[in-house]
């Protein structure tokens, strides 16, 4: 299992160096081009930036449907990974999510929060079912294989480990990352926010004027 | 010299009974599935160097103190705290994300509205029973905090 998921995300790792390289290249020329345009006093150009979020999965909804990054499409995402055997994080990661969509108001109808297990062993359809829907009506859950989840952790970047732990139960708990990813109508990232940094009730405003500024449909 | 003893006795009651633990704000959040373990949380603080040696409750099979470390780069990972040693006047807060007691092991689900007697043990102080209140799934705080 854990091998399955390591390959993932090897190969992930490899296709990141690969593209890393081509931005570094192109750093180099143009460095290199700042340099021959420029007097030599001026700061050196700083690159900076970060590793590509992309909004792309296939993994089984709550409800048992087989759904796709793009079925979410025209809604903003708010996309949170974790697991359910979690008694603090998780939950209260969740409650904040759930939070912000009360603070929405009526903006809540073009949000919809999303929680991806990393522990798809135990947290099957029927436990995403009860656990999901204890939080907030319009939230979804979303489980798959082994190579599903790697596949989906990878693509946003969250890093996530089974820890062996023999006072959990089980025998084992996760370690991962606690962001909440913020991704637009039409799957692009946005914004990211951690549970504890600011007031649900920021979180939520920053996101209405996202909603009106950019347009739910864009 | 029993005079000296008796006096001796009652010069260090009052010490002895300064060797209190408050134990203030417990609660919990209600689980959704009692399979998964729960948590709870609270403020402790003791008037001399204490020591938190056990905890139980008939809500579950084993407490046990946690923290949740979060990184640098967002990555947060539980330790589990075998003894808990409480400086003198320095309150040892459990919150959403840093200390919580997990509750392994749930007899039923914490139902919203119920509460359930949480016993802790420590080293001078003795053992401290106290009432823990169960809130929603959705509380990041005991009431009145919000």
């Amino acid at each position: 299992m854990n091998q399955t998921s390591n390959g993932y995300g090897l190969s992930c790792i490899r296709r990141g160096l690969w593209a890393l390289t081509g931005v570094a290249a192109v750093a180099l020329g143009a460095a290199f081009l700042w340099q021959a345009l420029t007097r030599p006093d001026l700061p050196a150009p700083r690159v900076t930036g970060e590793a590509a979020i992309t909004n792309a999965y296939t993994l089984t909804d709550h409800t048992g449907q087989m759904v796709t990054a793009d079925s979410f499409d025209g809604q903003w995402q708010l996309v949170f990974f974790g697991f359910t055997h979690c008694p603090d994080i998780c939950p209260t990661t969740l409650a904040y999510m759930a939070q912000v969509m009360d603070k929405l108001g009526p903006d809540a109808s073009q949000v919809t929060p999303i929680f991806i297990t990393v522990d798809p062993a135990r947290d099957t359809r029927d436990v995403m079912a009860a656990y999901v829907g204890a939080f907030h009506p319009r939230m979804v859950g979303l489980t798959g294989t082994d190579a599903q989840v790697a596949e989906a952790a990878c693509n946003f970047r969250v890093w996530y480990e089974r820890a062996e732990d023999t006072t959990a139960p089980d025998g084992y708990t996760m370690a991962h990352s606690g962001h909440i990813y913020v991704m637009a109508p039409d799957g692009r990232f946005v914004d990211v926010w951690m549970e504890g940094d600011a007031p649900a009730e920021t979180f939520a405003n920053n996101l209405s004027t996202l909603i009106q500024t950019t347009g739910s449909s864009s | 010299m029993k005079t000296i003893a008796l006096a001796a006795v009652c010069a260090a009651l009052p010490t002895l009974a300064a060797a209190d633990v408050s134990v203030t704000d417990p609660w919990a959040r209600a689980s959704i599935l009692a399979s998964r373990p729960g948590a709870a949380y609270l403020t402790l603080e003791s008037d001399i160097a204490d020591r938190l040696t056990a905890l139980e409750t008939p809500a579950a099979g084993h407490v046990m103190v946690h923290d949740t470390v979060t990184d640098a780069g967002g990555v947060s990972r539980m330790h589990h705290i075998d003894v808990l040693d409480l400086a003198p006047g320095t309150p040892v807060t459990f919150a959403p994300g840093g200390m919580h007691l997990m509750l392994m092991g749930l007899t039923g689900k914490l139902e919203e509205g119920r509460t359930f007697p949480l016993t802790l043990s420590f080293e001078h102080a003795g053992e401290i029973t106290v009432e823990v209140p169960v809130l929603s799934v959705t509380a990041t705080g005991p009431k009145g905090a919000e």
